[in-house]
C-alpha cells in the first residue's frame, strides 16, 4: 500500500517539473512573440495547478502528523 | 523494509536535480518542487513514526505514568515537526525572518502547552517544602 502511495507521490514531482518547465518555453514563446500579458497568465495558471496539487500534499502531511501525536 | 532509505535517497536526489532546472527559468515552481520533494519524504517516514509512538505509548501505560504528560510531549513532538517544515520552506523561499518567525509561534505554543506541567510541579515543591 506504501509503495503504491510513494510511487502515487513521486510522480507529482514529475509533474511538477513537467508542468513548469512547459510553462518556461510557453513563456519564451509567448514573450518572443509580445503577448506578455498572456505570458504572465499562463505563468499564474502554471502556478495555481501546481499549488493545488502541493496544498493536497500538505494537508495530508499535517493530517497524519495530526493524528500520530494527538494533536486536536 | 530497510530498502526504503534508497527510495528517499533516490527521490531527493531527482527532487534537486529538476528543481536545479527550473530554479533559471521559474524560481517559484521550483520551489513547490522542494515543498512536494519535502512532504512526500515526511509521508514515507510517518509509517515508522506511528510505530515509534505506539512503543512509547505502550511504555508509558506498562510504566503506570500518567497519560496527559506522555500526551504533552507527543503535541510538543508533533508541533516542532510542523513548525519545522513550514519554516525550512520559507527559508527554501528566501523568507528568512517568516521563517523564524514560524519557529518562535511554534516555540511559543511549545510553552503554553507545557505550562500545566510546570505548575504541576511547582505545587509539588510547595507541598515538600511547607
Amino acid at each position: 500500500m506504501t509503495e503504491v502511495c510513494i510511487a502515487m507521490s513521486v510522480d507529482i514531482i514529475f509533474k511538477i517539473a513537467a508542468i513548469g518547465i512547459l510553462v518556461s518555453v510557453l513563456n519564451h514563446v509567448l514573450n518572443r512573440a509580445g503577448r506578455e500579458e498572456i505570458s504572465m497568465m499562463v505563468t499564474l495558471a502554471g502556478i495555481v495547478v501546481v499549488l493545488l496539487m502541493v496544498i493536497d500534499m500538505i494537508s495530508r502531511l499535517f493530517n497524519n502528523v495530526k493524528s500520530i501525536f494527538q494533536l486536536y | 523494509m530497510e530498502i526504503e532509505v534508497f527510495q528517499l535517497v533516490g527521490l531527493g536526489i531527482i527532487a534537486a536535480i529538476l528543481a536545479l532546472v527550473l530554479k533559471q527559468h521559474k524560481a517559484e515552481l521550483s520551489l513547490f518542487i522542494a515543498i512536494a520533494a519535502g512532504a512526500i519524504i515526511l509521508l514515507m517516514v510517518t509509517g515508522r513514526l506511528v510505530a515509534i509512538v505506539t512503543v512509547l505509548d505502550d511504555m508509558a501505560r506498562r510504566a503506570n505514568l500518567d497519560q496527559s504528560h506522555l500526551s504533552v510531549v507527543l503535541k510538543a513532538i508533533g508541533i516542532a515537526y510542523i513548525s519545522e517544515f513550514g519554516a525550512q520552506v520559507c527559508k527554501d523561499a528566501g523568507e528568512n525572518s517568516i521563517a523564524s518567525k514560524i519557529e518562535l509561534g511554534g516555540k511559543i505554543i511549545i510553552l503554553s502547552l507545557t505550562i500545566p506541567i510546570l505548575v504541576g510541579l511547582i505545587e509539588v515543591i510547595l507541598q515538600v517544602l511547607t
